[in-house]
């Protein structure tokens, strides 16, 4: 399961940003693939991103539009997230990919939470009303509205965004301010934390967390758990990288579907199962 | 009572479907109304405030 699931992270990172020619001129892609949203934080101003970052995009209608509903990008929210829920965290997220890397460095002792995890873990939710809705409709810089998140927070834009731009494009490196050291601070003391906590940004500030974990209740792609096969071992809890019991683990909002519950269950009680094939036994 | 139980987690199997509709739905009405445009748009040019650098 851990070989498949980095398997499909690495697979997933180089296909959405395939775009070669990017990387090795300091230019992003500019073909129809943009129209569409990718499921992950996956910055589009990344030189080899082949499509949009669904955050950006939603802020990119706020800044437009003012409060007309972002239908576009409600849509790719809904569709993504119902069939796959937060599983997109935990296969599909470039930045989730990197937190996962960074975590298996063999430094400090490992924190499965930060203190306050319970208060902390809404810092997700505020961050999207806040930052995203809000900020997005109503901050202002210079005479146009900016897209708050991206500019004051999302350390995945200045990973895959800012620093290949900058190794390769003279001109933008010539422009670098306040802002940028600002950004790179909040990179450098998320990948710093990552280390030592599992998936910070994810656990607490990833405005798109937030959404797919609303998902999690009903999405096609489950995990179950058998209960009567149980013998409530705790295995799985404490194989849970963000500490969820079995019960908690199919509808939480917090799960990100990494399967590690499942690997360690003695009893083989965990399953990644889809909604509809739980009817058809249930029915046999 | 155990009627409506039973109802509401069978109806829950399929709300990823009626979900899923949503989705394609609003894509659809997102692209008459020229949002997918917009984001687009947005896309293509280096966004030098996610970049941190605007």
């Amino acid at each position: 399961m851990k070989k498949l699931r980095l398997g499909m992270q690495l697979l997933f990172t180089i296909l959405t940003n395939g775009y070669v020619y990017g990387f090795l001129n300091g230019k992003i892609y500019q073909g129809r693939l943009k129209y569409v949203c990718v499921p992950g934080l996956n910055c589009y101003s990344c030189p080899g991103a082949l499509a949009s970052c669904p955050i950006g995009a939603l802020q990119a209608l706020l800044n437009q539009r003012g409060f007309e509903v972002p239908f576009a990008v409600l849509g790719f929210f809904f569709l993504f997230g119902s069939i796959l829920g937060r599983f997109v965290c935990g296969f599909c997220c470039p930045f989730g990919l990197v937190q996962d890397l960074l975590h298996k460095i063999p430094l400090f002792r490992k924190r499965k939470r930060l203190p306050l995890h319970h208060i902390l873990k809404y810092g997700k939710y505020l961050v999207l009303v806040l930052l995203v809705c809000i900020g997005s409709a109503f901050l202002f810089g210079g005479f146009a509205k900016v897209p708050a998140f991206c500019k004051y927070l999302c350390p995945s834009g200045t990973l895959f965004g800012a620093l290949p731009l900058l190794g390769t494009n003279e001109l933008l490196r010539s422009q670098i301010g306040g802002l940028f050291f600002w950004k790179l601070g909040i990179l450098l003391m998320i990948m710093f934390l990552s280390i030592k906590v599992y998936r910070p940004f994810c656990q607490y500030l990833c405005p798109l967390g937030a959404v797919y974990g609303w998902f999690n209740r009903f999405s096609l792609v489950q995990v179950h758990w058998e209960e009567e096969k149980c013998t409530f071992c705790g295995a799985c809890q404490r194989a849970c990288p963000v500490d969820l019991s079995a019960s908690e683990v199919s509808r939480s909002p917090e799960c990100i579907r990494c399967g590690r519950c499942i690997e360690a269950c003695p009893k083989k009680c965990l399953h990644f199962r889809s909604t509809q094939q739980e009817k058809l036994q249930k029915t046999l | 009572m155990g009627f409506w139980k039973k109802r509401n987690r069978d109806s829950g199997k399929y709300t990823w479907l009626w979900g899923t509709l949503v989705g394609v739905i609003c894509i659809a009405v997102g692209a008459w109304d020229g949002q997918l445009a917009v984001i687009w748009k947005k896309a293509v040019m280096i966004c030098l405030e996610c970049i941190g650098i605007g």
